[in-house]
């Protein structure tokens, strides 16, 4: 198992920290994962995004240029991101924010209502952890309770009723996708 | 197996040297090293050592020359820039046969360049970046494990040889996170023997000592003298890593970051029926020659991977000789090395073409300058790097 993976949206929408939480999550599962926020040139052009490698043997470049998986979060993301994916790749699409549909056909669109998800639950912070359920039920890369566990770790000042409510967010995205 | 636990690599960089037995640090904030001062700052002092942001690189660098001077674990970090401030430092420390550790996080250059991780200090690391006839040990880590574990390697051989060691990372590699693990129990500094050259506390009725930069009497025989180290140095400490180099076509030849897009572009050859192996330096200086001249005799070719304009390519073009073609796939100045751009570099070695490869000679083909003109180069940089 190898999984190069993008995901990306605006500053603030949590792409950064959805990155380091599913990194972690790999750590969980025994796995081997690298972590790369943008960084550099790529910076420029409203959108935050980082690189996420997870992998059961060794782990490449943490610079991931051909994703398998590609999350965007916010409507200039996608024209950005969609280009690089792998052939077959799946593409998580934040269908609240973005109404445009990616051109391409030789890849696997899931469109996931992340803020409308997260809304629903009381706060729409935490829509990035509905993508990443999501994206734990379609890929399978890490288990859902291995990023739960991860929570602890990389928000370690975080509040357990705060806790509680993004584990939720993570189900409600793992429960809204086939 | 130690269970791995996700590090940033700067951070990583700081824990392992708080763990080798570092204790004290100096530096100046730059960026992309600055979680190295950030976290000795919030955790040497517990260990017992002392931080110290100084006013600039150049006070840093001396302070480290000091601290170094009474056998205590020293080091500094910095980038680029910052580094090339410190070269008066460093230069003085080897003269006076000084071990510490000085960090270069490499950024986009020259001058102030850019904040993007990049390798274009190889020559500044590997030559010596300050004056006069000294070497220091250079490591090229690629991964955050070994950035955590190389504070540790590096003390050892500065204080083995008595010289200055270096680490030299790039910006990726320190602002990435990864899963890593120590690979040694920390060391307790108070349990390692003392120097007998060290200007510790003057007690129990020890003789004078004095630590020189300059000695006045008779230089050329201490650059002489210190040659010998730097002989069995480069004798006994080329350290390198190898991957499926015995049978491969073509022997790609990257430290650090590069190497990681290397073993990418392995992998895929692999899978395309290509024969591509990978031979990482891991000491710059000594760099690992002797290994690498054996392994080509049977290539039929060498790709450098570098993120400079031909560095590198230089110390294996000194390794192989006129025994085997030497290609150049570079990046320079925050480019990023792409695995699928380095196995095309590959195929055009073997077919004699040009795709993926850079030379100056082919770069400059038909370019003419008139420096009295206003000219507009007309040159579109992008992230890929400088090839064809």
């Amino acid at each position: 198992m190898y999984q190069g993976i993008r995901i990306a949206g605006f500053g603030g929408q949590g792409v950064v920290s959805a990155g380091i939480l599913l990194a972690q999550a790999g750590v969980e599962n025994k796995l081997n994962a690298s972590w790369l926020p943008s960084y550099g040139p790529e910076m420029r052009g409203g959108t935050a995004n980082c690189s996420v490698v997870v992998s059961d043997g060794e782990v490449y470049t943490p610079i991931v240029s051909a994703p398998q998986t590609v999350i965007v979060m916010n409507e200039p993301s996608l024209p950005k991101f969609e280009p690089m994916l792998k052939k077959g790749g799946l593409l998580i699409l934040n269908s609240s924010l973005i109404n445009s549909r990616p051109t391409r056909t030789d890849i696997k669109t899931v469109c996931v209502p992340c803020n409308e998800i997260a809304q629903k639950l009381g706060m729409d912070r935490i829509a990035n952890l509905v993508a990443l359920g999501a994206f734990v039920k379609l890929t399978g890369a890490v288990t859902l309770e291995s990023v739960a566990d991860a929570m602890k770790k990389v928000y370690k000042r975080a509040k357990p009723e705060m806790l509680e409510l993004n584990k939720k967010a993570l189900k409600a995205g793992f429960d809204a996708v086939e | 197996m130690t269970q791995k636990t996700l590090r940033k690599g700067n951070e990583a960089l700081a824990e392992g040297a708080i763990r080798a037995g570092v204790r004290f640090f100096a530096g100046y904030p730059i960026t992309p090293q600055n979680e190295v001062p950030e976290y000795m700052s919030a955790h040497i002092a517990d260990a017992g050592g002392a931080f110290v942001q100084a006013e600039s690189e150049v006070a840093a660098i001396n302070m480290v020359y000091g601290a170094a001077a009474t056998g205590t674990r020293s080091m500094t970090s910095s980038s680029s820039p910052g580094v090339s401030l410190k070269q008066e430092g460093i230069t003085y420390l080897a003269s006076a046969d000084l071990p510490c550790l000085i960090v270069n996080v490499m950024r986009g250059g020259p001058g102030l360049g850019s904040i993007s991780g990049a390798q274009g200090d190889y020559f500044q690391a590997t030559r010596g970046g300050g004056n006069g006839d000294y070497h220091v040990i250079v490591l090229a880590p690629n991964s955050v494990e070994e950035l955590g574990n190389f504070p540790k390697l590096a003390f050892d051989l500065a204080e083995k040889y008595r010289m200055p060691a270096m680490i030299l990372a790039d910006g990726i590699l320190g602002q990435m996170m990864e899963s890593m693990a120590f690979n040694f129990d920390p060391v307790d500094p108070n349990k390692l023997g003392k120097f007998d050259w060290a200007v510790d506390i003057h007690k129990n009725g020890r003789g004078k000592r004095n630590v020189f930069s300059y000695k006045g009497d008779n230089l050329i025989a201490d650059v002489v003298d210190r040659a010998k180290r730097y002989g069995l140095v480069e004798e006994t400490e080329q350290r390198f890593e190898e991957r499926n180099c015995e049978d491969a076509d073509v022997i790609l030849v990257a430290y650090g970051l590069s190497s990681r897009a290397c073993l990418e572009a392995v992998n895929h050859a692999k899978e395309q029926g290509l024969k591509v192996g990978l031979f990482r330096p891991i000491t710059l200086w000594p760099f690992p020659s002797k290994r690498l001249a054996q392994l080509t005799d049977k290539a039929k070719g060498i790709l450098v991977v570098e993120q400079s304009l031909g560095q590198l390519v230089q110390d294996v073009k000194l390794a192989v000789g006129d025994k085997t073609p030497v290609g150049l796939n570079a990046y320079p100045a925050g480019g990023q090395p792409d695995g699928a751009q380095i196995l095309t570099a590959a195929r055009s070695l073997l077919s004699g073409g040009k795709e993926g490869l850079f030379s100056l000679q082919e770069h400059a083909k038909g370019f003419t300058y008139d420096c009295r003109r206003d000219l507009a180069l007309g040159v579109q940089g992008d992230n890929k790097g400088a090839n064809k």
